[in-house]
């Protein structure tokens, strides 16, 4: 079992205090603080190891080459993926999902064609195609969840049709906590033929990965949720897939040659990395994906597990608190609001005051908002870190909560 | 010089040296505030760049020089209500010409309640006073 003192250890800024108290930081699920190897790597890259990558051929243009082309080969040993061809770097989940939106999207799909998803997706993974129902005529297709906020892999499956070109769907709720059973979901689609894409943008935080096991077609990481900076991400895309793709940026870096008359491309993944890319940004997320893989995942999991349980328990023992979701094997994610009053920000501000950092609001994810008939909700998310000392502490705030605003 | 009653609740705060207190004061300020009707929370009133909602009434009373300006609001957050509740204290009974003159940041200073007014707290008292401000010059007889 992990240590809490000495991962907490890890994390400098976990020794901060705020408004006077010691810093709780519960708003894991909007992004995570960073480990000092992080904060290192960055600096060392900067100190010591930066320039331009793909270009120069003096010594630092290399060497920084050599450190940006190694984190392809961590993400893919971090996602499971034998050939790390198949992994796009670039600055997040949103990225990564407009990339596909527009490159692969916009080339294979006609009007009326159907892209499936949940109710519980994160904007990031519906504007995008909402785009392309706006540009091209694409219809979105919406699965419900149930009343505690489980995704049926069937009903997915269910849902794929003779006009279904994709299913785009979440890994880990980032409002409920919810886990998909994305595997299921891909061997049905597969069935089908239709590709599937994966928003890991919470579920690679919590949980181990393995892409040549889950068989889907693109997932999507974002780094300054896996304890690395923030402008860093990539993507796995399935070759099959990137042959159907076209570049969604065009510029520097990606090209094989261009003329007055016609451009030809680099082969993937570097023809889809237009221009300088985040460098430093990336260095740091290989830096973080190392103490991730280190730790290990499964380790991870299970003190996290065993934190969703104790808040469960501690959470669940307030009777005016209503939880939103409680999926079984769900994330260490907990939404929720005071029955009768507080609004999320008055519940938030007062949090704030003990320390405590929580987000109030609809965690980009209306649909889900409309679906269970709220505004907005306060999240609570946990990361490896966090204790059941701090459990405690949101208890006692919240009842101070109650006590202010019932 | 504020007014009244907004003096009236500095010295309450002035009292209240820990920060559960005085929020504990903001929001039972906001609950003593009579409710906005239904009908007068639409977009017109609706106050932007507040995460929570936020709705602004002007009501002004006399002309010309004898302009006194006033207002109701509301919001759906507890807190929120009852920093409308101070602003209320702070303007209303004003003449029209001297409302965008107050300093509202020194006066919730008094309070301990500037921290609000900083440009990137989403609970919005800073787009209330502006809008405040703004209804206050949109209703005087002639500009400057």
């Amino acid at each position: 079992m992990l240590d809490p003192e000495r991962l907490r250890a890890d994390f400098p800024i976990l020794s901060r205090r705020v408004n006077d108290r010691p810093l709780i930081y519960l708003d894991n699920g909007a992004s995570a603080q960073k480990p000092r190897v992080v904060i290192e790597a960055v600096n060392r890259a900067y100190e010591h190891e930066y320039a331009n990558v793909h270009r120069g051929l003096h010594y630092l243009s290399n060497l920084a080459t050599e450190k940006y082309e190694a984190v392809r080969g961590i993400v893919a040993r971090f996602l499971g993926v034998a050939d790390e061809r198949q992994i796009v770097l670039n600055s997040g989940a949103t990225e990564g999902i407009n990339m596909v939106a527009y490159g692969w999207g916009a080339e294979n799909l006609r009007p009326g064609d159907e892209i499936v998803l949940s109710v519980m997706e994160h904007h990031a993974n519906i504007v995008p195609w909402h785009f392309l129902r706006e540009r091209m005529g694409v219809r979105l297709k919406w699965v419900e969840v149930d009343a505690l906020g489980a995704l049926d892999p069937q009903r997915v499956i269910d849902a794929i049709g003779p006009d279904t070109r994709l299913v785009a769907i979440t890994h880990l709720s980032n409002v409920l906590g919810s886990v998909v059973d994305v595997k299921t979901i891909a061997e049905g689609a597969r069935a089908r033929g239709v590709p599937v894409l994966v928003d890991g943008s919470q579920g690679a935080v919590h949980m181990p990965v393995n892409i040549d096991d889950l068989g889907c077609d693109f997932y999507v990481i974002t780094g300054h949720k896996l304890y690395g900076p923030s402008g860093s991400g990539a993507i796995f895309i399935r070759h099959e897939r990137m042959a159907e793709m076209r570049p969604f940026m065009g510029g520097g870096d990606m090209i094989r040659e261009v003329t007055r008359e016609a451009v030809s491309y680099a082969d993937p993944p570097m023809k889809f990395e237009a221009g300088t890319p985040g460098i430093v940004q990336a260095i740091g997320l290989g830096a973080a994906l190392e103490y991730l893989m280190e730790l290990g995942m499964e380790n991870i999991a299970a003190r996290e597990a065993a934190l969703r349980d104790y808040a469960r328990q501690r959470l669940g023992g307030l009777n005016w608190l209503n939880i939103q979701g409680d999926a079984p094997g769900k994330a260490a994610i907990f939404s929720f609001t005071i029955e009768g009053a507080g609004h999320p920000h008055d519940i938030s501000t007062v949090l704030d005051k003990r320390g405590i950092a929580v987000r109030a609001g609809h965690h980009c994810a209306q649909p889900l908002m409309a679906h269970l008939g709220l505004n907005a909700t306060c999240r609570a998310s946990f990361a490896l870190y966090n204790t059941t000392e701090e459990v405690d502490a949101l208890v006692d705030a919240l009842e101070l909560c109650h006590e202010l605003f019932g | 010089m504020a007014s009244e009653a907004f003096e009236e609740i500095a010295e309450t705060f002035d009292f209240l040296d820990d920060w559960e207190d005085r929020y504990r004061h903001v929001i039972d300020l906001g609950k003593a505030m009579a409710p906005l009707e239904e009908a007068l929370r639409v977009p017109a009133t609706r106050v932007e760049g507040c995460a929570s909602q936020v709705w602004i009434v002007p009501e002004i009373e006399g002309e010309g020089a004898d302009a006194v300006f006033s207002f109701r609001g509301d919001s759906d957050a507890l807190i929120v209500r009852g920093l409308i509740a101070i602003l209320r204290a702070l303007y209303c009974g004003l003449p029209l010409s001297e409302v965008p003159a107050v300093d509202a940041h020194a006066e919730l200073a008094r309070l301990g309640l500037d921290e609000h007014l900083s440009a990137q707290r989403s609970n919005g008292l800073r787009a209330m006073v502006e809008r405040i401000r703004a209804l206050a010059r949109q209703a005087a007889p002639t500009a400057g």
